[in-house]
């Protein structure tokens, strides 16, 4: 086999899926004019698809901040956390994440899959143990692989199942990290960490939880689950994203263990990639104080997202399992989620196409993420859409999970 | 390995289900090439395996697992390794 014909089976399945050639995984974007409005090619659009949970991208005061720091520091750092590229800037954010999560170490990553890889990939080696929920992101999985540990997944959010596998291990839980998401990407519900924590404190092992999707979104403070489940102070390690409630790219990791600042030294996606460029780290700084003073963006987040479930789920749509800012509608099979994801786009709205084995369980779905800058207006003309195109999905297609 | 046929059956049963019309399984059967699963698929099936026969199969050994033989052999030596 030669070296790209690995690629003839996506081949055949793109010209399957795609006939017309334009992809919906190649979507252009031409022209954004606020968190929830964009041009499409010819056609202003309504985005509902793009993790943008506090609408914080346009803020004034995150603008007005980047602003500056180019002004002041240039562009880019042009250098890694290690050697010439941490400034003032990215100290100051990890002090305030610290502050944010009352953890005494924080440290900058240059994305969120980076933080995971130098996390994890680093932590874990191959004596060690890692058991993942099964719908974790890919980054994790990543991760897990980066690290040589040995990679154990448990069913998704079942915690019986995740116990007989502690339960396995015996003595060997003291190298054993356990890792879980706040908000699961996909199907937008969330891990129950109360009852994970209690097998954790029973078997021992050491907890991660990604807070990607949760940070600004869960908790009276919005520090996510671990706040809203009141477990935080047996979290081991925290791992957040900007790239979604803070509105811009990095990512981060929280952690109360001090044993966690020798990543600084040990972790290569810390220290062999370019840190976050100084405006970066200035509109998020901006943002997370935006994110700390004003907890209605987190109530107008979720009332747009309560609205959104409950209607669609009165439409008769078929949904992920709870509320949340992340509204998945499954779908039957790809050619019907392909077409019903064309017809969104057709009626002005924008959303995320996703297909196994992206989607988990075998799904075709189509994501929905909703914002606190969304109107209620906006809200409803989305659900007029998805009223508009049932039609799609009465042939004969019901939603099942495609081949397995 | 008087085991293994043993084995080898209980593995079947979890996988017919799985075929595509008219494929018939064996030992050598190529789980991702012949039989149509993805690598997701695999490791739901695992899942389903381990819950079987009570056992964790790390997602490390499935480099090395192509076929219902290979499985089968995994699960043998994880059980024999208690
Ligand atoms: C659960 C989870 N973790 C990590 C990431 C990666 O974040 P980033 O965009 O900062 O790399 C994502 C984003 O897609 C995610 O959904």
């Amino acid at each position: 086999m030669a070296l790209f014909d690995k690629f003839n089976k996506l081949a055949s399945e793109r010209a399957e899926l795609f006939p017309t050639g334009l992809s919906p995984f190649e979507t252009r974007i031409e022209e954004v004019y606020s968190p929830t409005e964009a041009r499409i090619g010819g056609r202003r659009v309504l985005l509902a698809g793009t993790n943008n949970y506090l609408g914080l991208t346009f803020a004034p005061e995150c603008i007005e901040a980047a602003h500056k720091a180019i002004e002041r520091e240039g562009t880019g750092t042009t250098g890694s956390r290690m050697a010439n590229g941490s400034y003032g800037g990215h100290y100051a954010l990890e002090a305030e994440l610290g502050d944010f999560y009352r953890c005494n170490s924080v440290i900058v990553f240059s994305t969120g899959y980076l933080a995971s890889l130098g996390l994890i990939g680093t932590l874990a080696g191959v004596q060690d143990i890692i058991l993942l929920d099964a719908d974790c992101h890919a980054s994790i999985y990543d991760a897990c692989r980066l690290s040589g540990a040995q990679i154990i997944r448990f069913r998704h959010n079942d915690v019986a199942d995740l116990e007989k596998r502690l339960q396995r291990l015996k003595e060997h839980t003291d190298n054993t990290l356990i890792v879980v998401e706040g908000i699961y990407s996909m199907l937008g519900d969330r891990a129950p960490l109360a009852e994970i924590v209690a097998v954790k404190r029973h078997y021992g092992g050491y907890l991660v939880v990604d807070e990607a999707h949760s940070l600004g979104v869960l908790g009276e403070h919005g520090r996510g689950l671990s706040e809203e489940a009141g477990v935080a102070t047996e979290v081991d390690f925290v791992l957040g994203t900007f790239s979604k409630s803070l509105g811009a790219v990095g990512g981060f990791l929280a952690s109360n263990h001090p044993e966690s600042e020798f990543l600084r030294y040990a972790s290569r996606p810390y220290i062999f990639t370019a840190s976050p460029s100084p405006s970066v780290i200035a509109s998020t700084r901006a943002a997370l104080q935006l994110l700390r003073d004003r907890p209605q963006l987190r109530e107008r987040l979720w009332a747009n997202a309560t609205q959104l479930y409950r209607q669609l789920q009165a439409l008769g749509y078929q949904l992920g399992p709870e509320p949340s800012p992340v509204v998945a509608t499954l779908l039957g099979s790809r050619q019907q989620a392909v077409a019903f994801w064309q017809g969104l786009l057709e009626h002005g709205i924008y959303v995320n196409l996703v297909l196994p084995p992206a989607a988990p369980g075998g799904y075709t779905l189509v994501r929905c993420s909703v914002s606190a800058a969304h109107t209620p207006a906006q809200i409803d003309t989305i659900c007029q859409a998805f009223a508009d195109l049932q039609a799609i999905l009465e042939q004969p297609d019901a939603p099942k999970p495609q081949g397995g | 390995m008087a085991e293994y046929r043993q084995i080898l059956d209980r593995l079947y049963t979890h996988l017919r289900p799985m075929a595509p019309q008219g494929m018939t399984l064996e030992e050598d059967t190529d789980l991702i090439s012949e039989f149509g699963l993805d690598s997701v698929n695999v490791m739901d099936l695992l899942l389903e395996v381990e819950e079987d026969f009570d056992i964790s199969v790390p997602l490390n050994l499935l480099a090395d697992i192509r076929t219902p033989k290979d499985l089968a052999c995994a699960i043998t030596r994880l059980l024999e390794a208690g």
